[in-house]
Parts: structure tokens; C-alpha cells; sequence
């Protein structure tokens, strides 16, 4: 049901429409001559995207917590589990909540500007930070090795010919800007990197003053100054950059201060980020990193589970992301950035014995802007009674579906244009945007409409049976491992209303963790079992 | 060209030889980019006293490859492992050692498309009849195969001396209407680079495509022609410093002793002759300068070699030839900055080196190249390449495959590809912008720094870059360097820290700032993961039998390709 958001598209062109389409699927109209003319918007031409990179791997377990999942994650990671008291409160669920020290994220959360995508991940992930990093990059899977980014693709159908002819009076900035990593496959296109790359906020400063880093006073330290100079300045995009950020401000008293480096680099990144918007730069993606979230020993403090090394991140994150849509909106740009976060994996279910968590699969990820639907998309992951040390959670949404969501529903691509930048592939989107076609109202509570009910017998031995209810749609019933690998759809088909029981043959598979995952369309939930 | 020389010419209503305009100019379409201003140079507070004494500290790593950096195109993992071991004067004389054999010669690389009457696709041209249709091919062909001797020469000083010679003595290709006379021009600098200057010299004023290019051929004792008299003092011999007094009635008798010589255009190759009836045979009288030396006139079929002798006897009997040549030698090897101390300290005390040698080049290059000045901190890392061994180097560093193959339009087309490069980035080899050579290695105040722009720097990158990442076409094939040629060959490349540190060594002749380490280090290691996760894919990416061996050595090849990538962006790259 999509009222919220047809209502808004309705009020923005000033139409008056029949109150009797309300209460109706707008995807019934998808076909409409006045549907497709409301949703068509002049051209994406202003919007930005800023991607925040959690280098890493970041213990999603860790940032949103299913709080109904708590007992069962009191075993599995008691030495670095949050206490629950001190999880915060989402609006409108009890079922989840957030790390104490995204305490930001949570106020924008509850203001209306998140929406949070559960257990994101893809099928038989890699647990290689350098090829889960790169698939997350590439848009590729583990079987595949790509050498251009999603961003690239994109970036290469939106600037054709890039960069022959560019700068052009069109489009006089740069495409992309990261700051951060050197090197960067999201933004790799097929002829060259599209992004201007900044090595680290001083860097920008250094551009921007024209000063360089010191060298020494012999002939080898004044040719390198010199080289050093002209290479700051043939930047193609140097000046145009200059200009921005002497025209740009930032308005936000919330950036932290105190200090620079390592804990300041997200933060002190999106600032410049936002200086360089309100300048002016027509640029339309950037992609901002931090690391430390590796985080496989001494997560937390022993003492107090909501303080370390992975709170420190989370706080960082937190005040980065709520000082940054602070200045933006101070700034009158609200309406025009969105930002999402993304890490290459998630961390493993149980933690370990060095207090911290080893690589894992899937996690969420955090979209935030005036232009999301709020809430959250998916279920908790369920965690299992007793876990194995290979346990992951299993993923329910692909990355690049928010991948084509990001394109299709913020950068308005057509479908057929998604599915170029996704390297040949459909995605379906998710209504993580107010523009997409759904509401995340669908997504909220599963359970209403299709249901796991039960997993007999439980410990399994040879053999399940499992109980599932739904509304009358096309359901899909997967079993997955432990790490996350599909190993067999034992049903797919048309269902009409009701409950069934589905018989699973289980010989030959290892003992272990399971998970069976029931989808209908983009619907899915997950339980666990055990064979024994 | 300079003002200086520009206005010395037309005042004296010459024609002067300008480079045809085959360099691009820094790019202002887009109206954005503000041209670099030279106003960087801050002065040196400190200044170093060592002269040409041996050296005689410790020749390790760094010495050997401060030595090796300034004496080849590019030091290979290879060279590096031979001369480890031998002292320094060992390593000086086995750079100092040149095959008596000359490269192979030019191919027709241009006949599996345009048929050449006279030469087979894939024989060579150099003797075969001047054709003015294919004579713009020959000369390409002849471009290619010089980048290609620089960029894979041998370990030795050959190659580089060839190029100082080539700057030294230039000529430009494309004003010397034979690709066969640029040919001879060419292996006569192989056959005299670390030979004796006087025998060069000798050479190169009689060489047919000098005659071409500075008119020697023109110079009869009816109209005397001083185009060649005027450079051989100002630019190939004696130098516009503060001790070179000759006159203007220096240039005009010379021109007189060079009278008579010309070009057989009948034989093939073209060749040298003299025809005695143009020569002047008055005796010539010289300046103070030269000693009040009065050159006695000649006549016959030997005059005109009889003149040059005692012409180039003279020439190199001046304090100042000498002492002009070594300065021109330490600015392409050591530095440009030359001062007083320097003046005093290097060039005297290695001009009578060179003087009592006989002009011998190996003699002065092995008492440079071995004295405590070269090896000098101070002295080190300064040099900005030159494109040739900017490009040409990170070929030969990286071992780029340049594959010998009967597809010689593509075997050539690789070499072609280094010498498009250096067109963007302000060196054609054969075509330097004028008589005077490269302004990098004479004009003041820039020097070296006249190689860099904000047009010329970005393509730079943008060669390795290719190279490196997004593969470089050359004729309808993508050409990448395997990184893993030379990472095979570091001490611990399945350890991060150590495959930095050896990379960094082998690439650059600075140490890079922690900073910059770190930096490098989020490239095989982003977001601060663990050292292990690089051994890891790294023994995964050479065992073949590794259960993951395909996805990590995708992941791994990536990683290096940054690597190197991302070393070569950096200023230091730029230097030597």
C-alpha cells in the first residue's frame, strides 16, 4: 500500500485526486497515463548520494540489536553483549533497537530520516575482506570478478564518454569525489576511475590553501615540493573544487572538534562533503570511509560492554551522520542528499574468545534523508538456541537491491538503464525511498501475512516438517548453511490461503545450523533449525 | 627555443631552426586550469663542500641504487641482484662496459599495409633508395626503434650517454629529409657514446643529417654558411659560460675551415663527401681565445679533413671545452644547480680529468660516478626524469613484455606507444625541440622542472595508469604489465609492511613519511584489517591448488595493480 507517498507525489503537481484510489495498492496502477506522469520527474540533476564506506566488516549484530532474539544472543556473544537496558529505543517497535552510542542515528531515526534494511548480504558470500570488498564495490557475486564498480557503470551511462569532452560546461565538476582509500572500485567505469580522489581531509585543505606538506631544504625536497605543488594543481578538477569550497559553508555546530585523524575522518569528511554541496558542486556521488571495524578482538571493554573499540566506532558514525544531516539541513539541502552506509560483511553470530567477533555474512544497512520512507525493511535475524562458531546470519535482502533502489527510486533510472548499472542483472527495489512504488508498511510485520510457524522436529534427524501460513501469493521455501550458502528450494509455487505442511528430506546433509527462509516477492522471513 | 638565441638570430637574419610543433600544448579547453607559475624556487640555505675525491664510504643498497637509478632507464630487479657484491669500482667499470656490437637496425614495419619496392616487411631500410612516400614511415620506424634501445637497453651506460649525445648534438628528425641519414646519425652516437668526444665531435660535424640540419652542406667558399661554425662552438663544444670569449670572427672563420663538405645523395645510404672546389683555402685566423691559432689553409681532396683536425685540435685545447662538457655532464647526471663551490669543487678538477684523458668519456664518467660528490646525500634523488626514463624506466623496472614477433607493425607499435607518450609529455626521441636540445638540461631557471606541467604531469600518471589499471591499447591489443613479475621477486611480498618497504625501495629514491606508508598499506589492507588477510590472499593467489586460488589471485592482482599504481602517482616517482 503505497498512500502515504502517492498522496505526497498527488500534493507535489497539485492534483486533486479521487478519494476513492485510496486504500487501493498504487502497483494496481502502475500502468495509468496519470500515474506515470506523476511519477515522472524532471531529471535526477541536483540529487546527491553520499556513500559511507565501515571498512571492515561491521558487526551488524552489534549496531542493530533484535532485542526479541536477546536470550538466545546472551549465549552465543555473552562476553561482548550489550546490556540490554542499555539498547535504545526505535519508535515504533520493541522488537529492535540500536547501539548505545548511536544515540544521533537514533534521533534521526525517530524524527523520520533512517530507513533500516535487515540482514543485507548475497548469496555464498565471501568471508575475504578483499573479495567481499570488491563484489560490494563491482556489484558482483563471489563467482565473479569485475573490474568496474556499480557507481562506475552508472556514473559511464550518465556521463557518456567520460572523460573525453569533460569538463563541459554541463556537468564542469567532478562525477564523483571519494575521500579516503587511493583506490576504489565503486566508482571504476570502463575506461578509467570516475572519481576525483582525495587521500584524506588535510589533503583537501592542503588543496584548498594551496599548500603542501612539508619537505626538506635540500635539491631532492625542493623538486619534490615542486612536483608536489603542480600535481596538486593539474587536478583537472582542483580549481572547480576551490571554488566550491570557498563559496561553501558549513552551518552545523555538531561536527566534533578537538582533534584530527583516524576518529575524526568521517566527520571531518562529510563536512567537507557538505562545504563542497552548498558550494555549489554539481557532483553527484560521494563516497566517504572509515575503518577499525575489523573487529576480532577487544570489541568492548570488559567492563562495560557498551564502551570499546566497536562503541567508539558507533559513536563516530553516530555523531558523523547526525552532524552532517544537521549542516545539510541548516543548510537548505535536506531534500537533496541522501547518504547509505555499507561494509563489506557482517560478523560471525557468536563471538569469540579474544572478545571479539570473526568475519561473517549478512548485516544492515542504514539509509538516511528526508527523501526515505521511515522503518525498517525485513526482520530480526533469528538467532539460534545453541550456536556453531560457523553461524552467520543468513541474508533476507540482496545489496544490490539497494543498489537498483538507489538508482531506480533516487537517481530515477528506468529499469532497463538499473539493470545496465547492475551489470546485466534484475533487482527488484525495496521502498526504501518515498518515490518506490511500495510502502515499507508492507515490510514492517511479516507476520501478518506469511508465517513460519513451526519446525518439527527440532533438533532434526534425516528429516523436518515445516509449518508455514500465508496469504494466497507465489511463496518460495530455501534452506540455507550456517555460512549462508543456499543448499535447496524445496518449494516454490502458487499458494492460496492457508496453512501447509511441507516434508523435508534431510539425509546427507552435516550436522549443524540451518536456516529455512520463506519469501514472497520481497517478503521474507527466517527460522533456524538444528540437524542432529 | 630561448629569447637570447631567437633574437641572436634575427639579428643576424638567419633562419633559425625551430622543432616543427609536434608537442601539444598544456590543454586550456576547459578554461579552468591556471598554467603552473615558476615562483617555487625558495633558495637552498645549504650548499656541499664534497668534490671529485673517490668516494670512499659504504657502497650498499642505497649507493648502488642511487648509481644505478642515475645510470640506466630504469633499474630492474635483475641489475640490482648482479652487481650486489661488487664494490663500487667494479660496478662503475661494468656500467662503463659496451658491447662492440651495434643494435640491430630499424625494421620496415610498415609493409604488411604499404608495400615498399625496395625492402621486405620486416627487413631493414637503412640502405635501401630514398622514397619520398615511405620516407615519413622509415622515420617513424626509426623513432620506435630508438625508444625501444633506451627503454630495453643493457646494463650499462650506453643507452644513457646515447641520449646525452642525442640532446647534446641534436638534430631533429623531422628536419633531415632522409630517415636513412637520421639512421647513420643515430648508430654513430651507439658507436661513440662512451668513446672520446673529439672522435665524436669529429664525426658528428661531418655526419651527412647534421649536414642536413645545420647547413653544413650549404657552407661553400662563395657563400659561407656559419649556421653549423656558430653551434659547434656555442652549443656542441666551448658553451656561452662566463670564460668563453670567442668572437663573432671565430664564427666566421670557422665557417671558412668547414667549407667544401657535403652530401652524396647517389649512394646508398646518402654519405659524406668533399668537394674540394668549394673550399676556401685561405689560412683562417682565430681569436685570443683560441690562442691567436691561424688554421693554414688546404687544398686537394684531404683539405677539408685536414682543416677539421686542426680545427677540433684547437677547439679542445681551450680550458673551457672541457670544463663546458662537464658541466653539461653533471647536470645529467648530478644536478643543475651549478655554483661556485660546485664549479670549483667538480667541474675544474673533472675538466682536467677529462683534458688529461684525451677526452676520454669512460675516464670522466668513472671519476664522476665514483666521487663522494655523486654519492652525496645531498646530491641524491634530485634529478626529475626525463619522460623517456619516466616511461621507458617503468617499462624496464616493471619488465613489461615487449614481445619480438614476425608481426613487426605490432612489435613496433609497442615501441610506438613509448614514443607517442613522450610526445604528450614534451619528448619526442629523434625530435627534440631544437639544436639546443632539451630545455631541461639548459634552461635556466627551470631545468628538469620544464618537464613538468599541470598538462604534462597528469599524463605521466595517465601512462602508468594505463599500464598498470586500465590496460593501454596498442593496435587493436590491450597491453597490461604483469604485476607480479616483480613482486615475485621482493624478499616477503605475502607480507604487507615488507612488500611496501621493498616496493617503495626498488620504485623510489625517497623514503616515503609514515603517513604515506599507512596510505599505501589501505590499499592491500583497507579499514585497518589485520597484516594476515594479505598473507592470506597472497599465498592463496600463487598456490594453484588453493581451493579460493582463482578468486584471490583476481583480488590479489587488483591489489597490486593499485599498489604500483598509487607508488607511480606519487611525486617521488618523478624523480631519480
Amino acid at each position: 500500500m503505497k498512500r502515504r507517498s502517492f498522496v505526497k507525489k498527488a500534493a507535489a503537481v497539485g492534483a486533486v485526486l479521487p478519494l476513492s484510489l485510496n486504500g487501493m495498492g498504487l502497483k494496481t496502477f502502475e500502468d495509468s497515463p496519470l500515474l506515470r506522469a506523476l511519477s515522472r520527474r524532471g531529471s535526477s540533476d541536483g540529487k546527491v548520494l553520499v556513500i559511507i564506506n565501515l571498512s571492515g566488516g561491521n558487526d551488524g549484530l552489534n549496531t542493530l540489536i533484535p532485542i526479541d532474539q536477546y536470550s538466545n544472543l546472551s549465549k552465543a556473544r555473552s562476553n561482548i553483549l550489550l546490556p540490554e537496558e542499555k539498547v535504545l529505543a526505535m519508535n515504533g517497535t520493541t522488537k529492535t533497537g540500536l547501539h548505545t552510542k548511536l544515540t544521533g542515528l537514533k534521533d534521526l531515526y525517530n524524527n523520520g530520516l533512517v530507513n533500516v534494511i535487515q540482514s543485507v548480504g548475497y548469496p555464498n558470500p565471501s568471508f575475504s575482506h578483499f573479495q567481499a570488498t570488491d563484489n560490494w564495490m563491482s556489484g558482483s557475486e563471489t563467482s565473479e570478478s569485475w573490474t568496474t564498480g556499480w557507481m562506475g557503470r552508472y556514473l559511464d551511462a550518465r556521463f557518456p564518454g567520460f572523460p573525453s569532452g569533460y569538463p563541459s560546461t554541463a556537468m564542469p565538476d567532478p562525477l564523483a569525489i571519494q575521500i579516503g582509500n587511493l583506490v576504489n572500485l565503486t566508482f571504476m567505469g570502463s575506461q578509467l576511475n570516475m572519481a576525483m580522489a582525495i587521500t584524506d581531509p588535510n589533503s583537501f585543505y592542503n588543496l584548498i590553501t594551496d599548500t603542501i606538506d612539508k619537505t626538506p631544504d635540500t635539491p631532492a625536497g625542493h623538486e619534490l615540493a615542486f612536483l608536489r605543488m603542480v600535481a596538486q594543481q593539474s587536478n583537472q578538477y582542483a580549481t572547480v573544487v576551490k571554488a566550491a569550497a570557498a563559496k561553501g559553508k558549513n552551518m552545523s555546530t555538531k561536527y566534533p572538534t578537538g582533534g584530527t585523524g583516524r576518529k575524526f575522518q568521517l566527520a571531518d569528511s562529510l563536512k567537507i562533503v557538505a562545504k563542497l554541496i552548498s558550494g555549489g558542486l554539481k557532483t553527484p556521488v560521494y563516497m566517504v570511509s572509515m575503518g577499525g571495524f575489523d573487529t576480532h578482538s577487544l570489541q568492548v571493554d570488559n567492563n562495560d560492554h557498551s564502551e570499546g573499540s566497536h562503541a567508539s566506532l558507533m559513536q563516530q558514525l553516530s555523531e558523523g551522520i547526525s552532524a552532517f544531516q544537521d549542516d545539510i539541513k541548516l543548510l537548505g539541502l535536506q531534500d537533496r542528499i541522501v547518504g547509505m552506509t555499507f561494509s563489506e560483511f557482517g560478523r560471525r553470530v557468536m563471538s569469540n574468545g579474544s572478545v571479539g567477533t570473526d568475519h561473517g555474512a549478512a548485516a544492515p544497512m542504514f539509509v538516511f534523508g528526508s527523501a526515505v520512507q521511515s522503518g525498517i525493511i525485513g526482520a530480526n535475524p533469528t538467532i539460534a538456541s545453541t550456536v556453531n562458531v560457523k553461524d552467520n546470519v543468513p541474508m533476507q535482502y540482496d545489496f544490490r537491491q539497494i543498489y537498483a533502489s538507489v538508482l531506480k527510486d533516487w537517481f530515477e533510472l528506468s529499469n532497463a538503464d538499473v539493470k545496465i548499472a547492475m551489470g546485466g542483472k534484475d533487482f527488484n527495489t525495496l521502498p526504501i525511498f518515498k518515490a518506490n512504488q511500495s510502502s515499507i508498511d508492507d515490510y514492517v510485520d511479516l507476520v501478518s501475512q506469511i508465517s513460519l510457524n513451526r519446525i518439527y522436529p527440532n533438533p532434526a534427524v534425516n528429516e523436518t516438517n515445516i509449518e508455514y501460513s500465508t496469504e494466497a501469493g507465489n511463496i518460495r521455501i530455501s534452506i540455507y548453511d550456517a555460512l549462508g550458502h543456499l543448499i535447496t528450494v524445496p518449494k516454490e509455487g502458487w499458494h492460496s490461503h492457508g496453512i501447509y505442511t511441507l516434508n523435508v528430506d534431510l539425509k546427507g546433509y552435516p550436522r549443524g545450523n540451518y536456516y529455512i527462509q520463506m519469501s514472497q516477492g520481497e517478503k521474507r522471513i527466517t527460522a533456524s533449525f538444528l540437524i542432529q | 627555443m630561448s629569447s637570447r638565441k631567437k633574437f641572436f638570430r634575427s639579428f643576424l637574419g638567419e633562419n633559425p631552426k625551430v622543432g616543427k610543433s609536434v608537442l601539444p600544448q598544456p590543454s586550456s579547453s576547459t578554461g579552468t586550469n591556471t598554467p603552473y607559475q615558476v615562483n617555487q624556487s625558495k633558495n637552498i640555505t645549504r650548499r656541499t663542500n664534497t668534490g671529485i675525491t673517490p668516494y670512499v664510504g659504504a657502497f650498499g643498497k642505497p649507493e648502488l641504487l642511487h648509481l644505478l637509478r642515475r645510470s640506466l632507464f630504469g633499474v630492474k630487479m635483475a641489475d640490482i641482484s648482479a652487481f650486489t657484491g661488487n664494490t663500487l669500482e667494479q660496478t662503475v667499470d661494468a656500467l662503463l662496459t659496451v658491447s662492440s656490437t651495434l643494435p640491430n637496425p630499424p625494421l620496415n614495419d610498415y609493409g604488411n599495409t604499404i608495400s615498399d619496392p625496395n625492402v621486405l616487411y620486416g627487413q631493414t631500410w637503412i640502405n635501401a633508395p630514398y622514397d619520398p612516400l615511405l620516407n615519413i614511415l622509415r622515420e617513424k620506424s626509426l623513432k620506435s626503434w630508438f625508444w625501444n634501445l633506451m627503454a630495453n637497453q643493457s646494463s650499462n651506460l650506453q643507452a644513457k650517454m646515447v641520449l646525452f649525445w642525442h640532446n647534446h648534438f641534436a638534430i631533429q628528425f623531422v628536419d633531415v629529409p632522409m630517415a636513412s641519414a637520421s639512421y647513420l646519425y643515430s648508430k654513430l652516437l651507439f658507436t661513440h657514446a662512451l668513446g672520446n668526444v673529439k672522435t665524436l665531435t669529429r664525426a658528428i660535424t661531418i655526419d651527412p643529417a647534421m649536414l642536413f640540419y645545420l647547413n653544413g652542406r650549404l657552407n661553400t667558399k662563395r657563400a659561407p654558411d656559419e649556421n653549423y661554425a656558430r653551434e659547434l662552438q656555442e652549443l656542441f663544444s666551448i658553451g656561452k659560460g662566463t670564460h668563453s670569449l670567442y668572437t663573432e670572427d671565430d664564427v666566421k672563420a670557422m665557417a671558412k675551415v668547414l667549407t667544401g663538405w657535403s652530401i652524396n645523395i647517389l649512394t646508398n645510404p646518402v654519405s659524406t663527401s668533399f668537394i674540394a672546389s668549394n673550399h676556401d683555402t685561405t689560412d683562417k685566423q682565430f681569436s685570443s681565445f683560441y690562442g691567436n691559432t691561424i688554421i693554414k689553409g688546404q687544398t686537394g681532396i684531404d683539405a677539408g679533413n685536414t682543416e677539421l683536425d686542426d680545427l677540433l685540435s684547437m677547439i679542445f685545447k681551450t680550458d673551457e671545452s672541457a670544463a663546458f662538457l662537464c658541466r653539461k655532464l653533471y647536470t645529467y647526471f648530478v644536478y643543475y644547480e651549478i655554483d661556485d663551490t660546485v664549479e670549483a669543487k667538480v667541474i675544474q678538477p673533472l675538466a682536467k680529468v677529462f683534458r688529461d684523458s684525451g677526452y676520454d668519456i669512460k675516464t670522466v664518467l668513472k671519476t664522476l660516478l665514483m666521487s663522494e660528490h655523486f654519492f652525496d646525500n645531498w646530491n641524491r634523488a634530485c634529478v626529475i626524469k626525463d619522460p623517456i626514463t619516466q616511461q621507458g624506466g617503468l617499462c624496464r623496472q616493471m619488465e613489461l613484455a615487449f614481445p619480438v614477433t614476425t608481426d613487426y607493425a605490432q612489435m613496433y607499435r609497442m615501441f610506438q606507444m613509448g614514443v607517442n607518450y613522450g610526445a604528450l609529455t614534451q619528448m619526442v626521441i629523434g625530435d627534440p625541440p631544437n639544436v639546443s636540445g632539451w630545455p631541461a638540461w639548459y634552461q635556466k631557471p627551470m631545468f628538469y622542472r620544464s618537464w613538468i606541467n599541470n598538462d604534462t604531469l597528469p599524463k605521466r600518471n595517465l601512462f602508468s595508469d594505463n599500464l598498470l589499471v586500465t590496460g593501454q591499447m596498442v593496435g587493436t591489443a590491450k597491453i597490461y604489465i604483469d604485476p607480479w613479475i616483480v613482486t615475485k621477486k621482493f624478499s616477503a611480498p605475502g607480507t604487507a609492511d615488507t612488500l611496501i618497504a621493498d616496493a617503495t625501495e626498488f620504485l623510489l629514491p625517497l623514503a616515503l613519511s609514515k603517513k604515506q606508508i599507512e596510505s599505501l598499506k589501505e590499499i592491500l589492507l583497507p579499514g585497518g584489517i589485520p597484516d594476515y588477510n594479505w598473507s592470506d590472499e597472497y599465498l592463496s593467489a600463487t598456490n594453484v591448488s588453493d581451493p579460493n586460488h582463482t578468486n584471490s589471485l583476481n583480488t590479489a592482482t587488483k591489489k597490486l595493480r593499485s599498489l604500483y599504481k598509487s607508488i607511480m602517482n606519487l611525486a617521488e616517482f618523478q624523480l631519480s
